[in-house]
């Protein structure tokens, strides 16, 4: 290791300097944190405190920087030194904020600070300044799975952007669902009328842009590679290959509308006079074609009734079907309904449904349906009994209460049967399930990604692809792979394009960000990458198999082999590795543990017990921080460390903490489980898996279960941890203090 | 008409189609879309007094039960206070439809006979044209004996201190009884009433006609 020379800031701003002495903070700096060059200033974010660090790095040699004053998420504008190893001690939000400014607490307020200056001092010593990936690629092309409405609008918007795109569809023509409507829903004043799809716009305008390459009747053979240097094989109708070097991918493979031969209850497959929307979308583009008049299959007889059946196959309790609702098929079936109402008023058209769900301005869509006569019954459909050339419709009536309500002589009945989403193979599928058939499983990979993981992006829940909800809707966990569209969520022609356009700009940052070496969100331009030093390894696999982003593969010896492009910086590998032998150049085992060993433990008599506080740096440390900001007050015995995410937690940290006379460890990450809030997705899943089995630990050491605690907390728990913090300093006051003090 | 072909008028456009070119303001009925806040908002539904409240009748006409909906009593039940139309999400004047639906029922025979407000309704305005002044006496003598002598006496002596009151206030006229105090010009009132039925029936017969 080169030399490294470490410099420490205290600042006097914000307050710190009436609240704190900082000249005591200063030789601590020097005495316990032993850094050859300590100072105070009095502002140090302004020009002449930034002038001066920069002073110190060019001409005293400075190359390890600690910052005493606010929040490591304050002024990092102006404490930005790229090249140097930068650590924060938290001051401001971490200490005089969050303390009151009375006579009594002046003297644990100052421990406090104190304690913050030394671990600082400890962490920027463990660090060195992340230089970036070195194995990169710079393709800055994106590839672009599916030629329907997403698809084509995602094509257009990257190369309107300025980067080319390669556009693989499976069919022969672009255009996908949409473009088999006869109509879209409006999305334009005054919403009264079913409006032209602008599928043909959209084709003409794939296949006028010479930044566009198509692919069509192709499909994936193999993907390999990172974001940036992804090596794509794309495989035509002729049975030749053609390999393409890609950036980013968008997979925008839609959705097949649920199978209506599910539901013979409803008449599904039992008379060609039930279609599904599709199949009236048939009828109407046929009717168009001709004397505008749609037409009965079975014999061809105008249509003088049509009943729509909403949720067909959809928000079923019972299992069978799909449990969710699609979103899209109310103001589907309001449209369809138009289609025979704007051409003869005269056509009974009703539609049944248990809820009218008509987002975006179909609530306008819907009234001009009621001025133009379709009748809307709130009712449950029980049965379609199709006889010779027309069906009756035996269904519940909701509000007037008759379960036994039919309508009779329907010559058509329309189901609205929702959306399947194409997201090829679940990977997750538990082998000996697929071998027992008890799942459905689609066989077709449609990525065929050449990842350890499996040949597709991971599902969340009824096949559709997984994504950070709240934050980060495009991003799946494999980085660089977006999904955008119906395969993401069900939606609507509307939705899909703003879908196309977010995941289209989401994927040039990704390829953006690879060229540079630097990580995609959440992290977004961090240079660090995990660096595992391969002699101390046990090929224990922990690591690749709880990479949640599938980043690290295995060679042929099994050792792990790290694709720094894929990686998103969140350090569960770090936390898995039971022989700790990975780290990031700014984080790792050993920034968090020397930390934890700085802080000064007074002795068990004082009544000063200490609680260390490992927070998720996405959401309980801004939690923490805006706690701060509005004065809610909280224990001064807490020592707070900011961690990447609780799965970078490893367990060696807390058998530390506790061997070192720490009276209680608080853990709080994100919420995990199905309604995850993790930002790495399943983070803090795997970092609580990890911790459920700290009891064991705790019990060798002969330790009460209390002195770990889990905690999940929210970006929004501003005033609630405080008070989860107090609660837990007082219950362990009546533990007692730890029998490790003083060793 | 069979019981097939009956089961076939149901839930078709039919009787909807009636009530938007015969009812005013029935071409708003169509525009419900059955949050219910009509009813929830209705305060003589609180006492439970409507078998169907607005927005079932809507759908009732939507569904095509036109002998329910005619000779149904809950229009009858309505008092104009206007709290359905001040909060009608969709803006429909929910009290007019509610008049104009018990005017056509009532048109057409089909409105229930003793229901009380239709009672009172006719015995009001029978009561003012007759004269042109309302003789109040008469009229709630009227409504007491609606069901007949017996409950008429009972009913008279349940509101007998409050008439004594209004006697020694000085309310109460009882030689109101007979004749009563009347307009000046009756002759002019009972042309302009003829005139105004007149142009009224020939209205309603040329939109009954089609």
């Amino acid at each position: 290791m080169a030399d490294i020379k470490v410099a420490a800031y205290i600042c006097k701003g914000c307050g710190l300097g009436e609240r704190l002495d900082t000249d005591a903070l200063v030789k601590i700096a020097q005495k316990d944190g032993k850094v050859p060059l300590a100072k105070s200033h009095d502002f140090l974010c302004n020009a002449d405190g930034v002038a001066m660090i920069k002073n110190d790095i060019a001409n005293e040699g400075v190359t390890h920087i600690m910052i005493g004053a606010c929040s490591r998420r304050a002024k990092t504008e102006a404490f930005n030194f790229p090249e140097n190893a930068v650590a924060r001690a938290n001051l401001r939000e971490g200490v005089v904020w969050i303390r009151p400014d009375t006579d009594e607490a002046r003297e644990t307020t100052q421990e406090m600070a104190e304690d913050y200056i030394r671990m600082g001092c400890a962490e920027v010593k463990a660090m060195t300044a992340p230089a970036g990936n070195p194995n990169t690629g710079g393709s800055k092309t994106l590839l672009v799975v599916g030629g329907g409405v997403t698809g084509m609008t995602t094509a257009i918007e990257a190369s309107k952007t300025g980067y080319s795109v390669v556009l693989v569809e499976k069919s022969g023509a672009l255009g996908g669902w949409a473009g088999k409507l006869y109509k879209r829903t409006p999305v334009h004043e005054p919403y009264k009328s079913p409006a032209d799809t602008g599928v043909a716009d959209l084709v003409s305008q794939v296949l006028a842009d010479s930044n566009i390459k198509l692919y069509l009747n192709a499909t994936i053979a193999k993907t390999d590679g990172a974001p940036g240097r992804f090596v794509v094989d794309v495989a035509t109708e002729s049975g030749a290959t053609h390999t393409e070097d890609i950036g980013a991918i968008v997979q925008a493979t839609g959705f097949t509308l649920y199978d209506m031969n599910k539901l013979p209850e409803l008449g599904g497959g039992k008379s060609p006079n039930v279609v599904d929307q599709a199949g009236l979308e048939a009828l109407a583009s046929a009717a168009a074609a001709g004397d505008g008049v749609i037409r009965r299959p079975s014999d061809g007889a105008p249509v003088k009734s049509v009943v729509f059946v909403q949720c067909a196959g959809q928000r079923d309790t019972t299992g069978q079907h799909l449990s969710y609702c699609s979103g899209f098929c109310c103001n589907a079936s309001i449209k369809q309904a138009m289609y025979f109402k704007d051409v003869n008023p005269d056509v009974d058209t009703t539609i049944i449904y248990t809820d009218l769900r008509t987002p975006g301005n179909g609530e306008d869509f819907y009234r001009s349906a009621q001025e133009k006569g379709v009748i809307f019954t709130k009712g449950k459909v029980a049965e379609v009994m199709p006889m010779g050339n027309t069906s009756t419709v035996k269904f519940n009536d909701l509000i007037l209460g008759d379960t036994d309500a039919s309508m009779v002589d329907v010559d058509l009945v329309v189901l609205a049967t929702g959306q399947v989403p194409n997201s090829g193979v679940n990977i997750e599928l538990p082998a000996e399930a697929a071998e027992a058939g008890t799942v459905e499983i689609k066989p077709i990979s449609i990525l065929n990604l050449s990842y350890r993981q499996g040949p597709d992006v991971p599902q969340l829940k009824q096949g559709f692809t997984d994504s950070h909800f709240i934050c980060f809707p495009y991003e799946t966990r494999r980085t660089g792979i977006y999904t955008a569209g119906p395969v993401r969520r069900p939606m609507d022609i509307a939705q899909a394009r703003e879908d196309a356009t977010g995941a289209a700009l989401k994927a040039i940052q990704a390829l953006e960000n690879a060229e540079l070496g630097r990580a995609a969100h959440p992290r977004s331009g961090d240079l660090s990458f995990p660096k595992i030093r391969l002699e101390g390894c046990t090929q224990c696999k922990r690591c690749t198999v709880e990479c949640p982003f599938g980043a690290i593969d295995e060679d042929e010896k099994r050792f792990p082999v790290v694709n720094e492009s894929r990686c998103r910086r969140c350090g569960t590998c770090m936390g898995a590795c039971p022989v700790r032998v990975i780290s990031f150049d700014n984080y790792s085992i050993n920034s968090v543990g020397a930390q934890i060993k700085a802080v000064d433990i007074p002795d068990e008599f004082s009544e000063k017990p200490r609680i260390l506080i490992l927070a998720c740096e996405n959401d309980a440390y801004p939690a923490l921080d805006m706690a701060g900001m509005s004065r809610n007050e909280y224990s001064a015995f807490v020592r707070i460390i900011p961690i990447r995410c609780l799965g970078s937690v490893n367990t060696i940290w807390i058998t530390d903490a506790l061997n070192a006379g720490y009276d209680g460890v608080m853990l709080m990450g994100c919420k995990s489980g199905d309604e995850y809030q993790c930002h790495f997705v399943k983070g803090s899943e795997l970092g609580r898996v990890r911790l459920s089995k700290i009891d064991d630990t705790l019990k060798t050491l002969n330790l009460e279960s209390e002195r770990v605690r889990d905690l999940e907390v929210a970006i929004t728990d501003i005033e609630r941890v405080p008070e989860m913090i107090n609660k837990y300093a007082a219950e362990l006051v009546a533990v007692g203090p730890s029998p490790f003090k003083g060793f | 008409m069979s019981a097939n072909t009956a089961v076939a008028e149901k839930y078709r456009n039919n009787f909807l189609k009636e009530i938007e070119e015969q009812v005013e303001m029935g071409d708003w009925v169509k525009m419900c879309m059955q949050c219910g806040v009509c009813s929830g908002s209705c305060p003589t539904n609180f006492q439970s007094a409507w078998e169907h409240p607005p927005q079932e009748l809507f759908m009732m006409i939507l569904a095509g039960k036109r002998e329910e909906v005619l000779t149904s009593s809950s229009m009858w039940n309505c008092t104009s206070c206007y709290n359905c139309i001040v909060r009608c999400p969709r803006k429909l004047p929910i009290t007019h439809i509610m008049h104009g639906i018990a005017e056509y029922a009532h048109r057409l025979g089909m409105a229930p006979k003793m229901q009380p407000t239709r009672f009172f309704s006719g015995l009001f305005w029978k009561n003012c044209t007759h004269t042109g002044r309302v003789n109040e006496l008469k009229l709630s003598l009227g409504l007491y004996f609606k069901d007949g002598f017996v409950q008429g006496v009972k009913n008279g002596m349940a509101m007998q201190a409050v008439a004594i009151g209004l006697l020694k206030a000085r309310r109460l006229n009882p030689f109101e009884l007979f004749g009563g105090h009347k307009c000046k010009d009756q002759t002019g009132i009972q042309a302009m009433l003829k005139k105004a039925y007149e142009i009224e029936r020939s209205r309603k017969t040329a939109k009954m006609a089609g």
